[in-house]
């Protein structure tokens, strides 16, 4: 994080030493182009904030950890897909389950369909790209992260 | 026009309303969204404005041509390369991606280099893969990066030649 300030301000310094005009431009389009999503962008919070809350922690402890495989497998993959989470929250989260017996496969199925499907950032992702795009985009990388989950549980001796 | 703005911010409005007296009258849930919203917005925050910055650095320096010719049409596999490379050093998430991609879209990158990029940035974040291998070991990291970057250059091959052959375009202007 403190690498990324650094670079910013490090890019603006070089800049605007090189040419004011370009660099107050480039200001100009990084604030219009900010306004202009910011209401996606609020949107998309606020529907975080009530699904976070319909659906916390516990409960998808509970569901991953479901006795019958295909069950949890697929709820880790539904929770992955409607919830968003930071790393640093998730990777915890899920260090803990596993420590309590659940399967490799089932982690990997929430674990990456949190990075890669956003049901919640389909505000943002739909003012970019339209609506069928992002349903698209979403849909294969919901497909994606179903085979990544089954390949893990292959390598992990969990399935077969 | 009118009409569009209501739809846009009634919602919203609603929304703020419902927290401010969740606040006033202490109702447990409101609370809790709102805590929800602060936190997550101060996530955001910490994050969007440096990429918007560095976002409207590259449209004013960064040449058309240059992004024509490694990403473009005629780029072939490198621009796949290109874009995984350029995904591990994405910070924050998808939510800082879109308008990355978008950006690169419209510099002259083919669609299925903009999908590869995107799924790249969700999945190869150099910093989140190694705090993930961190809790649930290398081999886990190392399974889901192998398995799933071909298939995300895969499918966005696939996605990017159904979309053109559509003559699909993103709009401009965002």
């Amino acid at each position: 994080m403190v690498y990324m300030y650094a670079l910013t301000a490090l890019a603006l310094v070089v800049s605007f030493a090189s040419n004011r005009r370009k660099t107050l431009k480039a200001l100009k389009i990084a604030l219009k182009k900010f306004l202009k999503i910011l209401p996606a962008f609020l949107t998309m919070l606020i529907l975080i904030s009530i699904v976070l809350f319909l659906i916390p922690d516990q409960l998808i402890a509970e569901y991953l950890g479901h006795k019958n495989l295909s069950v949890a497998l697929l709820f880790a993959a539904l929770f992955g897909s409607i919830t968003i989470m930071p790393g640093f929250i998730a990777f915890p989260l899920s260090g803990i389950l596993l420590g309590k017996g659940v399967p490799y496969m089932i982690i990997s199925a929430f674990t990456t369909t949190l990075m890669i499907v956003g049901v919640l950032s389909y505000p943002v992702e739909k003012a970019y790209f339209g609506t069928k795009v992002t349903i698209m985009r979403n849909a294969i990388s919901f497909c994606i992260a179903l085979v990544v989950a089954l390949v893990t549980g292959l390598f992990f001796g969990e399935v077969l | 026009m009118n009409e569009k703005i209501v739809k846009k911010f009634v919602p919203i409005a609603v929304y703020v309303l419902f927290i401010l007296i969740s606040l006033i009258l202490g109702y447990g849930p409101g609370k809790e969204i709102g805590m929800n919203f602060a936190v997550f917005s101060i996530g955001m925050i910490k994050v969007l404005p440096c990429a918007f910055i560095l976002i409207g650095l590259f449209e004013v320096w960064v040449k058309n041509e240059t992004i024509k010719k490694h990403l473009g049409a005629a780029s072939g596999f490198k621009g796949y390369v290109w874009a995984v490379l350029l995904s591990g050093t994405t910070i924050g998430g998808l939510y800082v991606a879109f308008p990355v991609a978008y950006s690169l879209y419209n510099k002259g990158a083919r669609l299925s280099v903009i999908f590869t990029y995107l799924g790249a940035s969700a999945l190869c974040r150099i910093p989140m893969t190694i705090f993930e291998a961190s809790f649930l070991g290398l081999k886990f990291s190392i399974i889901r990066l192998l398995v799933s970057l071909p298939l995300v250059i895969a499918t966005s091959m696939l996605l990017g030649s159904y979309l053109t052959k559509n003559k699909y375009e993103i709009l401009k202007g965002k």
